[in-house]
């Protein structure tokens, strides 16, 4: 029998998540809860400097009197911040170790994220700073990177290494004071990736990294800070899968990107974190804070596949501080089943000659609520500044919502701005044609959302552009039978 | 080839096909004609497969297997192909791509390995030059911001793409201007056969001139009301339908 559209929002709702699997690796777990005493005592855990320690400290009184934003279209119930655990190890992570002495189960784990090491080191292409919990255990391509002086390391590492550098940067493009998760964030960060480009270098490779949340009741507060220096180039890729847990996650991360004068950041996004069951149990809180600072006629580009989380709360955000600046965002959005995501960009205009660029797919299926909201913002000394939107969503199903939220504020006249959206659904028509054809039904969902989703695809590098597109069918098909 | 035995046909409880008899032999070429609403497209829909059409009562074969239980797709796996009145558009897909993933299901579906990549290629270059297709077009969207003529040498590109067994051509003459009508119709031609059977829907006796039938049948009410050969559809054209309206009532 062909599908009804009845029996494939089923067979949507009926899909498992791919990468429900756990794996029993001993942990170094703090006690639940969070006072000045577990900042400090993750701030010594990790022999970080004094400087370190009292700004973790100021971040977390400025978290203590901010209140959980409720302006985002997402209903959930708040997490209990007194009930989590903000460190977790696996025990076995040492980064001087060689791959060959890393805990099986580990590496295991890797392979069945389909993310081997040892495949990755193969791939010459691909340097990987891997995320297990909290702390890196392998970094590749450390030696290749570090001829042409650029670091690429666990930002406790850097923290140790290059003082300075975070020092000088860390907290300059998203502050303490920001909002109420990068508070947080900013006060219990564990670790996550820093990377510094010299002065006219081009990175040769992409680099990649890979976070994982596994142990149960533990939230994940990552930190990455990408700078390029003057006319420097890089290609920064995170990709993200949890395993599947009965209670809800917290992922709280901040990201912040500085491209120096003429300098480029090409940062990329897949996120597969666990979206919670057919009935919308358990699953991931991805709260997170993403920016970038553009200097003169620097860009930054934002590509992110998101397809994970039950509740997504996320803006990658640009300043275009520089005249003849450029900020960018591509994104794709899938919600299936109960999922909500609540996610856009901003892009502050200050400079001269600014321009923007906003392509924003929305695909909703099952239950679940997709919500675009976007700011574009051109200050008042901001001449010439332009920005183009194009918000597109596509339904499958009857239940489901997709909601666009643009705002548009222009302070100076000279300012062009152009926003387009589209709302359009899966039709059964379309699904025949493609039947009619020989393409069964699965196939046929997978090809009209990759042909929907191509202009952002497109942006993606080469190397995850196949996998991206592979998730987008996990997402929203499962095994037709 | 294609037999049709007694076919009852409803959507939504509203009887379409009411007894439809029908045999096509390979090799043959059908014409199917008749007023709006008499179940033309029905017809096609249903041999196709599309869900929405329920058998209620007769049966369709081909090649002596019962199409009643397959999905769409394996209808088409078996060589079933329908030239659609309104194309869907597929925003995003281009042509080839489009007709790459189709070539390789049905591939698949009889167990052979993908087309390899210049195969297809060249299968692309050799059709489309025959329907005088520019090769840029086969970039573009599926049927996206199409026109009307656009669309329906599209249709025929795919069916010389994936050389059906039978091939059912839902009004292909509609949106046509002469010119493109005659490149349809010679590339339709061209893909007859000894080995396969054509079924042309059509309202106007103009595409016949082009592709003539060996039969043609009359629909009316769904059912088959007169059969006969091409000159059937050149009295239809002078006198019109209601002359078999008139003629069936008595």
């Amino acid at each position: 029998m062909a599908y009804t559209e009845e029996e494939l929002k089923k067979e949507l709702e009926t899909k498992e998540y791919e990468y429900g699997f756990y794996t029993d690796i001993e942990s170094d777990t703090f006690p639940k809860g969070l006072n000045e005493g577990i900042v400090r005592a993750i701030s010594k855990k990790k022999n970080e400097p004094e400087w370190m320690t009292e700004w973790r400290l100021e971040a977390f009184r400025v978290w203590e009197k901010l209140e959980e934003p409720e302006w985002a279209n997402v209903h959930y119930e708040k997490p209990d911040f007194q009930a989590i655990s903000y460190y977790s190890a696996p025990k076995s992570a040492d980064p001087n170790k060689s791959l060959d002495e890393v805990d099986p189960d580990l590496l295991e784990m890797y392979r069945k994220l389909g993310i081997s090491v040892d495949e990755q080191k193969r791939l010459q292409n691909v340097a990987v700073d891997i995320v297990v919990d909290s702390v890196s255990v392998a970094t590749t391509f450390k030696k290749t990177l570090a001829e042409k002086g650029i670091i690429f390391m666990p930002i406790s590492e850097a923290i140790q290494e290059y003082p300075e550098l975070v020092k000088k940067y860390m907290g300059t493009v998203v502050p303490t004071t920001d909002n109420f998760y990068a508070a947080l964030n900013s006060a219990v960060f564990t670790d996550g990736s820093f990377c510094y480009i010299p002065k006219g270098v081009r990175c040769p490779m992409e680099l990649s990294t890979y976070f994982r949340i596994n142990e149960g009741g533990t939230g994940q507060f990552e930190r990455t800070l990408v700078i390029a220096d003057e006319s420097s180039y890089v290609s920064y890729l995170e990709g993200c899968t949890a395993p599947s847990r009965d209670e809800n996650q917290l992922h709280a991360a901040v990201v912040e990107l500085i491209a120096l004068d003429n300098a480029e950041i090409k940062y990329s996004t897949v996120q597969n974190w666990y979206p919670g069951n057919s009935e919308g149990k358990g699953g991931v809180y991805n709260f997170v804070t993403k920016r970038g600072l553009c200097e003169k006629n620097a860009k930054i580009s934002w590509t992110q596949v998101e397809t994970g989380s039950a509740v997504t709360w996320k803006y990658p955000s640009c300043i275009l501080k520089g005249d003849n600046s450029v900020g960018e965002f591509y994104s794709i959005a899938v919600t299936n089943n109960f999922q909500q995501a609540d996610t856009g960009t901003k892009m502050i205009h200050l400079g001269k000659n600014t321009k923007s660029t906003i392509i924003s797919k929305g695909i909703s299926a099952g239950q679940s609520q997709n919500s675009y909201r976007g700011l574009v913002q051109v200050n008042s000394r901001a001449e010439n500044a332009r920005n183009f939107s194009q918000c597109d969503s596509l339904l499958m199903g009857n239940l489901c919502g997709a909601h666009t939220f643009p705002y548009i504020e222009a302070k100076n006249k000279s300012a062009q701005i152009e926003h387009e959206a589209t709302t359009s659904k899966i039709g059964e028509d379309q699904i025949f044609y493609c039947n009619q054809r020989g393409i069964d039904t699965e196939k046929a969902i997978a090809l009209i959302v990759n042909g929907f989703s191509k202009e952002v695809l497109n942006k993606l590098p080469m190397e995850f552009a196949v996998e991206a597109q592979k998730l987008l069918e996990i997402s929203l098909e499962g095994s037709v039978g | 080839m294609l037999e049709i035995k007694d076919l009852h046909a409803s959507i939504e409880d509203k009887k379409i096909l009411n007894g439809i008899n029908l045999v096509v032999n390979a090799g043959e070429v059908h014409a199917i004609m008749g007023p709006n609403g008499s179940g033309k497209s029905t017809l096609a829909s249903v041999i196709a497969g599309k869900e929405e059409f329920e058998i209620k009562k007769g049966s369709l074969a081909l090649d002596g297997e019962d199409l009643e239980e397959l999905d769409p797709e394996e209808r088409a796996h078996k060589g079933i192909f329908l030239s659609f009145q309104y194309p869907v558009e597929i925003p995003g897909v281009s042509v080839t791509n489009f007709m790459k993933t189709a070539i390789n299901a049905s591939r698949k579906a009889r167990g052979l390995e993908d087309m390899p990549a210049n195969q297809m290629l060249k299968l692309i270059r050799e059709k489309s030059e025959m329907l005088e297709i520019d090769r840029k077009f086969l970039s573009r969207s599926l049927n996206e911001g199409f026109s009307g003529g656009e669309k329906k040498r599209n249709e025929i590109f795919q069916m010389a793409m994936l050389e059906p067994k039978l091939a059912i051509l839902d009004e292909t003459d509609s949106g046509l201007d002469i010119d493109a009508l005659r490149i349809v119709a010679n590339g339709v031609n061209k893909l007859r056969g000894k080995d396969n059977a054509i079924i042309v829907i059509t309202h106007y006796q103009r595409l016949l001139e082009y592709i003539v039938p060996d039969f043609v049948h009359v629909l009316h009410d769904g059912k088959i009301v007169k059969s006969g050969n091409k000159e059937l559809a050149l009295e239809l054209e002078e006198k019109g339908y209601d002359w078999i309206k008139q003629e069936t009532v008595v």
